[in-house]
């Protein structure tokens, strides 16, 4: 029964003129489970689930969703899926009860079916209150919402999410991320792009990550992240401080080289286990180098990316990311453009993980 | 706490078995219906009149036109033209009618160029919707704005003192005649709407079809004032078969072979351009 994936695709590509956006990508996303597409901006993510939502025609390879050709039968396929885009594909001049109204007419329901459907989606979202008002005035974590919403009103089993939460502050992603844990829940399958490695950790059973339009690596989140190491300790010496005397405490306790960050003063060690952080920190303190600011960051997409490709992530300031151990401590290095710093993947990993 | 962080992600949730997915493929249709195609063109039609009640000022055209190009061109052309107001006007009312109508085409496909960049338009082509009834819908939508258009020109010359000799009847169907033509006209400036890069150069291509196709007939002056080719000209210009067919009606309360003129233009129209707008509204992005 469930032999059958939700997403089969082989050799796909999309040229744009000369620039291929997906390059050759193999695909297989099996029903009932969350994958995950990682990438950075410009990788081909949301071309090539554009490609699979046949939003844009397929220049090369062959696609199937649920066993049925993309190319060939796309009006089948739309009564499979639902988008959610990464621009809010919503009206702005209709309520939010009008707007689900309308796509659930457009998809068939009866209008009093319609109108039930969509004020037990806006219960369910949250939107509730909001129902009679304008998307105009909608805040960013609601448009989403309804977004999302709208694209279940016929409960399709499979659902595309361009970049679900790109925008969204902390809380409202976390709702986000458990409204998506729930569609899976509830017998859906979930084919989301993301950004952020912590995102693809906390929700996706399998990732593959993208770079240039080709597929680098496939695998669980674990998988990925045990190239790079477990988590990073990022430890803020306080000024003055022996930055000499701390790395060589660092590789005495772990036997590794830390690496040292642009900004001046600033080590990252990878861990194989977290608990090593203790360890090093009581050996800081033996050695009296005093420490401004302490913390465990879970790699982060850069780190990764550098692990895979071997350069650094579109983002990123240039190829000389946290992972270049040897490279050497950049003090004038502009501040801010720290990778890892800037995403929100670095949380506090105790916290996170007892959820 | 040791325990946990030395197993991260192994706190997932035990997920039941997901539904068959077998049931809902053996559900889906290869394409849509005649029945569906023509739920969503109305469900496309009311989105386009909600959006027309919220946005009053895009009435402002088919609402000031009339007004506004009646009263100019019967006070400056009406003496030149017919020795006096009164007398021009059964000959002007049909025209600007005319113009009015096709003025509001223009707008048609401008604002379906703007609409389609919107990111609603996105979710249209995800769904598993006709791809004629994202572009058909407004347009049912527009035959509200015809009405409007055609009827405050009546009701414009009226005031100025037109009596037209077809009486209520002539005039309901030249109104009538005016809201179909106008419909289907507007599937080519749809066309342009598809094909256009932007609403801007809708526009654009839209006024350099519209100004020449409405002035160069015989819409405002008789065409045997002007030189012979261009009468001939103004005698194929469908806005000529569309003005001497309204003022038939309006003027005489007659039905005459210029009404099928009309009639066969727009058909022409509609069978040309509603395939190619389709088609190009499915390739686009």
């Amino acid at each position: 029964m469930t032999a059958m994936p939700a997403v089969q695709a082989g050799g796909l590509v999309k040229r744009f003129g000369d620039f291929r956006a997906v390059d050759e990508i193999d695909l297989e996303v099996r029903h009932g489970e969350i994958f995950g597409v990682l990438g950075p901006n410009g990788a081909g993510k949301t071309t090539m689930l554009k490609m699979l939502a046949t939003l844009l025609p397929i220049d090369g390879g062959r696609a199937e969703i649920f066993g049925v050709d993309v190319a060939a039968e796309p009006h089948r396929v739309r009564q499979l899926i639902g988008v959610t885009g990464q621009y809010a594909s919503v009206d702005e001049d209709l309520t939010a009860a009008e707007n689900l109204w309308l796509f659930g007419r457009l998809q068939g329901l009866r209008s009093a079916d319609a109108r039930t459907t969509a004020r037990r989606l806006l219960e369910q979202f949250g939107l509730g209150e909001a129902a009679e008002r304008r998307i105009s005035a909608f805040s960013g974590g609601m448009r989403r919402r309804l977004d999302l919403a709208a694209s279940l009103i016929t409960r399709p089993p499979l659902i595309f999410l361009d970049e679900p939460t790109t925008g969204l502050d902390p809380r409202t992603r976390g709702q986000m991320w458990d409204t998506i844990r729930e569609l899976v829940d509830d017998g859906c399958t979930v084919l989301l792009t993301t950004q952020y490695l912590d995102e693809a950790d906390q929700l996706a059973d399998r990732v593959c990550v993208i770079d240039h339009g080709r597929k680098v690596a496939e695998g669980t989140p674990d998988e990925l992240k045990t190239q790079v190491g477990d988590s990073t300790l990022q430890l803020q010496l306080a000024p003055g401080a022996d930055q000499a005397l701390a790395r060589a405490v660092v590789r005495r306790v772990l036997g590794e080289e830390p690496v040292t960050t642009p900004e001046s003063g600033r080590l990252n060690v990878p861990l194989d286990v977290a608990d090593r952080a203790a360890d090093v920190l009581i050996a800081l303190r033996e050695a009296a180098v005093s420490i401004a600011s302490v913390s465990v960051a879970k790699p982060t997409l850069d780190e990764v990316f550098f692990a895979l490709t071997g350069h650094g992530t579109a983002a990123g300031p240039d190829a000389d990311g946290p992972a270049d151990a040897d490279g050497p401590a950049d003090a004038d290095g502009p501040a801010g453009a720290v990778p890892g710093q800037d995403t929100p993947s670095l949380v506090d990993t105790t916290t996170e993980r007892v959820r | 706490m040791n325990t946990v962080l030395a197993e991260p992600t192994a706190v997932r949730r035990p997920r039941p078995a997901p539904a068959d997915p077998a049931a809902a493929v053996a559900r889906t249709r290869a394409r849509p219906g005649l029945g569906d195609t023509l739920a969503q063109t109305l469900a496309m039609a009311w989105r386009a009149l909600k959006k027309m009640r919220r946005n009053p000022e895009q009435f402002f055209d088919v609402a000031l036109q009339p007004l506004l190009f009646t009263a100019m061109f019967a006070y400056v052309f009406g003496g030149a033209i017919s020795g006096d107001v009164h007398s021009y006007l059964p000959l002007l009312i049909p025209g600007i009618v005319a113009q009015t109508v096709l003025t509001t085409c223009m707008a048609t496909g401008t604002q379906l160029r703007e609409d389609m960049d919107k990111g609603v338009f996105d979710r249209f082509r995800s769904l598993p919707m006709s791809r004629v009834a994202p572009l058909a819908g407004p347009m049912v939508a527009d035959l509200v704005r015809y009405l409007i258009g055609a009827s405050l020109t009546y009701l414009m010359g009226l005031i100025l003192g037109y009596r037209p000799g077809g009486g209520v009847l002539g005039v309901l169907g030249a109104i009538l005649l005016a809201v179909l033509t106008g419909w289907a006209i507007a599937w080519a400036f749809t066309w342009i709407g598809t094909v256009a890069r932007s609403a801007r150069g809708v526009q654009g291509i839209s006024m350099m079809i519209l100004f020449p196709l409405t002035f160069l007939s015989n819409a405002f002056v008789p065409s045997r004032t002007m030189p012979g080719w261009l009468e001939t000209f103004t005698k194929v210009n469908p806005v000529s078969h569309l003005v001497s067919a309204s003022r038939d009606l309006a003027n005489n309360g007659v039905l005459t072979a210029q009404v099928g003129w009309t009639l066969l233009t727009g058909l022409v129209v509609v069978v040309i351009f509603m395939p190619l707008s389709v088609a190009r509204y499915k390739r686009h992005l």
